[in-house]
């Protein structure tokens, strides 16, 4: 009852802002200062999406990028996560990795694009690698620092009742190491959102929506690009609370191994 | 090279030398990092030599070498490496200021955290790379599109940061400190500051390799007349693989430096001195 209060206030509050900020942007589109085909009103970009959406481009262009990045990103966590564990579990595994991960991973994964263009030519395959490359360091890290600071007291507590190899790994260090291990896949998928955006932006395929948002540029569609923006805003939004938050709450939540934030 | 005597002889009759043992061990330590990078270096040697692939794609170790000493003696590669720090750099000290000042404003007001809550929460998680053809059409091609670009979207880690940080300082800390007497300004200056630092810079830390991250592709976007990202994809016109691929390392070594010697550093003369955290 007394949390209500201040809540409903901040949720009327944000309501008015974005209210307020849809109104600036509308005063300052029809007042005529800039170009209309630079700053649309907003019933403009509303009609554009609405009118992508029925007609299935929209749709096209969202499935396109969406299968890169899935792709990309389950690449990353099939060769990731395994090396990440192996480096934490042997030493000469981490010895050998270790400074190459370092190295390569402070190299943005947009420097490579014009080098896998180059390589495997316009196209799916550069954009997958893009995002594989940018989503799979995060991986590697927290699967490696994850398993490494599951509580040794654990270890030996399962060891002195008799669990072994197996079931020592899949019963104690995968659950003690999950709260990384699913920070790294959330960490790997806003790196992959990001690379795959930009590898379709730079590595311009036929379509995809960083590739429609560049299109549209050539021909001063702005009111395209806000509306790709929305679109592109509503996955990154979905994924991160659905995919992300229900993921977390039938794994590490379930287990005990973190607290729900408190609201 | 007298690492090296030293090992030599701690091999003869003369145990025990503490600096012979350090040195073999230095020496150990060396070998062992320059190792993988040998074993992928031959990989790549070997992979080009064999001429599956032709070797305007695929160029030999040294001939990218020989690219990194003649650019960088011609002095064009480090041009456009300045040319892109400074526009890092620009950009960053642009998100810096607006995004602490934001985000300890958000953390201070209710009504502050109203406003810009909403906003922030929509337009982070969009990539930044989206938001480019926008910038690039409003503010038009060159610095001041891609600056201000980098900017906005390095801006939003250090947003929330400040902002957690500010809400994560504890109330025992503000009571005790007001109990004490301390004005607001110093309550802000000497409490919760230091008490939200290590959050502070953690999400400049974040927002820094954001820049970074975003700021290569920008410059393949942006048609600035220098910088590596646009070294690189003009590269691409002529094929000139080696020099894209000089223009990755000088890159990586710019990610490198930045991680190593600004942050660890500022970490350590900071947070860890003040004890807020543990090096």
């Amino acid at each position: 009852m007394n949390a209500a209060g201040p809540r409903t206030q901040s949720v009327r509050r944000a309501v008015v802002t974005l209210a307020a900020a849809a109104a600036v942007y509308e005063i300052i589109a029809r007042s005529g200062v800039f170009p209309a085909a630079l700053v649309p009103t907003l019933p403009a970009v509303a009609h554009t999406l609405w009118r992508m959406l029925l007609d299935g481009t929209m749709l096209t262009h969202a499935f396109h990028t969406v299968y890169r990045m899935i792709f990309g990103l389950a690449l990353a966590i099939v060769v990731g996560l395994p090396l990440g564990i192996l480096m934490a579990r042997f030493r000469a595994v981490e010895q050998f990795f270790l400074p190459l991960v370092s190295v390569l991973m402070p190299i943005p994964s947009l420097a490579w694009v014009p080098v896998f263009i180059l390589w495997f030519g316009l196209g799916n395959t550069t954009t997958i690698l893009v995002v594989f490359y940018a989503a799979t360091f995060p991986m590697v890290l927290n699967a490696w620092t994850g398993v490494r600071s599951v509580n040794p007291l654990w270890l030996r507590a399962a060891g002195a009742m008799g669990a072994k190899g197996r079931d020592l790994f899949w019963k104690v260090i995968v659950p003690g190491a999950s709260p990384f291990i699913i920070t790294g896949v959330r960490q790997a998928f806003l790196r992959s959102f990001v690379a795959v955006v930009g590898a379709e932006i730079i590595a311009a395929s036929a379509w995809g929506l960083g590739w429609v948002i560049f299109d549209a540029k050539e021909f001063l569609n702005t009111d395209v690009m806000l509306a790709s923006l929305a679109v592109i805003g509503c996955i990154g939004f979905a994924f991160e609370r659905l995919v992300f938050g229900s993921l977390e709450r039938a794994t590490i939540l379930r287990w005990g191994m973190v607290r729900a934030a408190k609201s | 090279m007298p690492d090296h005597v030293a090992t030599a002889n701690g091999r003869a009759p003369t145990p025990g030398t503490l600096a012979a043992l350090w040195a073999s061990e230095r020496w150990r330590a060396v070998v062992r990092t320059a190792f993988p990078f040998l074993v992928v270096a031959g990989l790549w040697e070997f992979v080009a030599r064999l001429g599956i692939f032709p070797p305007r794609l695929f160029p030999p170790l040294e001939e990218v070498a020989d690219t990194l000493v003649r650019l960088t003696a011609e002095g064009i590669l480090p041009h456009h490496a300045v040319e892109t720090v400074g526009r890092l750099l620009a950009g960053f000290v642009l998100a810096a200021v607006v995004g602490v000042v934001i985000g300890i404003a958000m953390g201070r007001s209710r009504r502050a955290e109203d406003i810009f809550l909403p906003l922030v929460s929509i337009g982070a998680p969009v990539p930044g790379l989206a938001y480019a053809p926008l910038f690039l059409l409003w503010f038009g091609l060159g610095n001041v599109g891609a600056i201000l670009l980098v900017g906005f979207v390095s801006a939003f880690p250090i947003i929330i940061n400040s902002w957690t940080g500010v809400k994560a300082v504890k109330e025992v800390w503000v009571r005790a400190a007001q109990s004490m007497g301390a004005d607001d300004q110093r309550l802000f200056r000497k409490v919760i500051l230091p008490g939200a630092l290590p959050y502070i810079l953690t999400g400049l830390r974040l927002g820094l390799a954001q820049a970074w991250r975003i700021l290569v592709g920008v410059e393949m976007l942006a048609a600035v007349p220098w910088g590596l990202g646009w070294m690189i994809f003009g590269a691409r016109e002529f094929l000139n693989t080696d020099v894209m691929l000089a223009g990755i390392v000088v890159i990586g070594a710019i990610g490198l430096a930045l991680e190593k010697l600004v942050f660890q550093r500022l970490e350590q003369y900071t947070v860890v001195r003040w004890g807020m955290m543990t090096s």
